[in-house]
């Protein structure tokens, strides 16, 4: 069985049509990169994957693990293993980083029967895991995401994706505004996470992202559909040729 | 709204008004027979012409501009009575919920009457007195020592140079009113460089008595040079019965001393309850008002600072948390009176359901205090469609070196952190619950690390939580708790 199982999806956004007959099949250990021009539906794709609301499917339907996802609140989809990395980070004042890592987590645990984690057991994990992206100790206590500078925003996406364990991870542009530092940190976190039980969705539409986290397959997406799909190959040709009559957004590709 | 109806009801209201003053007019002539002979002479002047300050004027309507949006109708043709000495029974049981954790001491007071059998003073150091004002102003007439029997020590020094010198009967009818009815209430008096580590818990109970119960607690706090106190006035409900309750409390800041006080209103949704705080700041003080509104019907919180000495610092915060039909009004009086001195309010407002919120902030500078800093914010957060907030700044500065600033914001929870906490896992009634609390723990950045913190953060984390259940109700169309809309005609 597939993890991730899409089959015509349509969605729209203020009766505007934006994803026009997707489908798209992720196993678990696959990484899959979706790449295509602006407005072609990579974030509403991303957005419909974790249920934000404002996103209505007009048809088609999605499994994870078996379940109909389209059924499912966003905390539910979650709790079931799904995570999105924000293109943009949210900022939640008064509210601490550490605390709301520990709330979401021991959200997930009880989900799933398990016993809630105290601070004692919690806080190690998390600075080691913040370790590793590079994070200062300092950003613990600061409210989510308050005062980051860019590239601190998107490490702390990928510090709560560590943190959470997902089933599937997608990256919505997570490498946008990230210079080429910070770019190889949150791929090293990326890339720790890989393994047999968890895929990728990667969204980008730079294959810069994708010399440091190589898909196993690389979707071309425009205006709503899938056009193309094959291996890392692909990425390095839509690079050098563009995404193809069908992108009729020719200033999407970077200089 | 119309201006007829509105009208319509105003006239209204002043027909109620002259009626129901009956049942004071009693009450006060009761009482006056009573303190013929047992209250000093110039307690009865002052209370004599409260009275008659109160009589004159009845209760303000809405076209008094301090109660442009308080609309008094319901409470002033309420017929309350004075609660009988011991009529209503409150058991150390009943009101075990309402303990602060890590208070010194605590006095209660039932319907207005001092419950000694509740208090627990405990050991005081010799530097703290405190004890029910009656009492005190009993002893002062006798001009004798505190006995063996007396719960507390208590010598009455200084009550009759600070009680009612700062309240303000002429401009305030409901300080008046208190000022000729009250009963009794608490007396403290921090000596001159006492370090009081502990809050004083000053509880005020409302418990059903089967009539519409008024009570006038009144508080002075007299905190003399260099000394350190907390206190906080606490109001509370047994039942679900209609009470008025209208305090003053007048708290005297000797020179550099640091007071914090803490006016918790959590009584039951019928409750009318109006309270006034005059501070009195002199030179170098460091006062904290912390208002917590979170229950109560209608209620009027008056915090009235006078910044009387150069260099006082005066911190006004509040919280007021509404839902249902609550109307909950904070009006400030920020008056600096002399250079170099310093005023802070923070103010925010959650309102659910239909309830409505006041911020009325009035800062006056008079003209000798230049170096004035004065600043003025009042954040609210709406929740749904029918929920209101008037938020009104009124700066009057006669001096020309100062800087007052003021701001208000009106928002709603943001979907976009609504969204990203639930995409997390964290469902939807805690998700919701978090960013209001984010919200309301603004205020509790405000005040030092105590006991009484402590204690308002737990109080302030159940308020939130009812909430958030009660939205997740009224969301998934379930029918509003009842309770919610008992005062329903108040209009």
């Amino acid at each position: 069985m597939a993890l991730l199982e899409i089959q015509d999806l349509h969605a729209s956004v203020d009766g505007h049509e934006i994803l026009k007959g997707l489908n798209l099949t992720v196993n678990a250990g696959e990484v899959h990169s979706i790449m295509g021009p602006n407005g072609s539906g990579k974030s509403t794709l991303a957005a419909v994957l974790a249920r934000r609301e404002t996103y209505e499917v007009t048809r088609g339907r999605v499994l994870f693990n078996g379940k109909d996802l389209l059924e499912m609140k966003p905390e539910d989809a979650a709790c079931e293993g799904v995570f999105l990395a924000f293109q943009y980070p949210v900022e939640i004042p008064g509210i601490g980083n550490a605390y709301f890592v520990r709330s979401a987590m021991n959200a997930i645990r009880k989900f799933h029967g398990q016993d809630e984690l105290d601070a004692m057991d919690f806080l190690p994990l998390y600075k080691e895991r913040m370790r590793i992206l590079e994070m200062d100790d300092k950003l613990v206590n600061r409210s989510v995401n308050e005062g980051f500078s860019g590239g601190e925003k998107k490490r702390n996406e990928i510090l709560q994706m560590a943190m959470l364990e997902p089933k599937l991870a997608i990256l919505d542009e997570t490498d946008s505004g990230l210079d080429i530092d910070a770019l190889r940190i949150v791929a090293k976190g990326v890339n720790a996470m890989r393994g047999p039980d968890r895929a990728f969705l990667v969204i980008t539409h730079y294959q810069r992202l994708l010399d440091y986290i190589t898909p196993d397959f690389v979707h071309v997406l425009v205006d709503g559909k899938i056009v193309r799909s094959g291996g890392p190959e692909l990425a390095l040709e839509l690079e050098d040729k563009g995404y193809g009559p069908e992108a009729d957004v020719p200033q999407a590709l970077p200089a | 709204m119309s201006t007829t109806a509105n009208n319509t009801e105003n006239e209204n209201a002043m027909a109620t008004v002259t009626e129901a003053l009956g049942t004071y007019l009693s009450s006060y002539g009761d009482l006056a027979a009573e303190r013929q002979e047992r209250d000093p002479v110039w307690l009865r002047q002052l209370r004599e012409d409260a009275w008659q300050r109160f009589y004159a004027n009845g209760f303000p309507t809405t076209h008094d501009e301090d109660w442009r949006f308080t609309n008094l109708a319901a409470l002033a043709r309420t017929p309350f009575q004075r609660a009988v000495k011991g009529s209503v029974i409150v058991t150390a049981e009943q009101i075990e919920k309402f303990r602060v954790q890590g208070a010194g001491c605590r006095l209660v007071f039932v319907n207005g009457h001092f419950a000694p059998e509740l208090s627990e003073v405990g050991e005081l150091p010799g530097t703290l007195e405190i004890c029910p004002l009656e009492r005190a102003i009993a002893k002062a007439m006798e001009g004798g020592a505190p006995n063996g029997i007396e719960p507390v020590g208590c010598a009455p020094e200084g009550i009759e140079q600070h009680l009612g010198r700062y309240a303000d009967v002429r401009r305030d009818v409901f300080s008046a009113l208190n000022t000729a009815l009250w009963e009794d209430g608490a007396y403290l008096r921090i000596h001159r460089g006492a370090v009081i580590e502990q809050p004083i818990h000053l509880l005020y109970v409302s418990a059903g008595a089967g009539a519409a119960i008024m009570t006038h607690p009144r508080t002075l706090i007299v905190a003399e040079p260099t000394s350190h106190a907390a206190v906080i006035e606490d109001y509370v409900s047994i039942g679900e019965e209609t009470a008025f309750s209208n305090a003053v409390t007048e708290l005297v800041a000797g020179q550099d001393a640091m007071v914090s006080h803490f006016l918790v209103e959590r009584e039951n949704l019928a409750a009318f309850n109006v309270s006034t705080l005059r501070l009195e700041l002199a030179r170098g003080t460091n006062v904290s008002s912390h208002s917590i509104l979170l229950g109560g019907g209608l209620v009027r919180n008056n915090v009235h600072p006078v910044l009387a000495g150069e260099g006082a610092e005066c911190l006004i915060n509040g919280l007021f948390v509404g839902a249902g039909r609550q109307h909950l009004d904070n009006y400030m009086l920020v008056e600096h009176a002399q250079p170099q001195c310093s005023s802070r309010q923070f103010y925010n407002g959650i309102l659910d359901d239909r309830a409505r919120g006041v911020f009325h902030g009035r800062i006056v500078v008079h003209k000798d205090a230049q170096k004035t800093d004065a600043k003025q914010t009042n954040r609210n957060l709406l929740l749904s469609d029918d929920a209101r907030i008037d938020t009104k700044p009124q700066l009057e500065i006669y001096a020309d070196d100062v800087k007052c600033t003021h701001g208000a914001t009106i928002g709603q929870i943001e979907e976009e952190q609504l969204f990203y906490l639930r995409s997390r896992g964290i469902e939807e009634t805690s998700a919701r619950n978090l960013l209001l609390y984010a919200f309301a723990a603004e205020c509790l950045d405000r005040m030092n690390d105590s006991p009484a913190r402590e204690f308002v953060a737990s109080l302030i984390a159940d308020r939130l939580t009812d909430l958030a259940v009660n939205h997740q109700a009224v969301a998934s169309s379930a029918p509003m708790k009842e309770e919610a809309q008992s005062w329903e005609e108040v209009g």
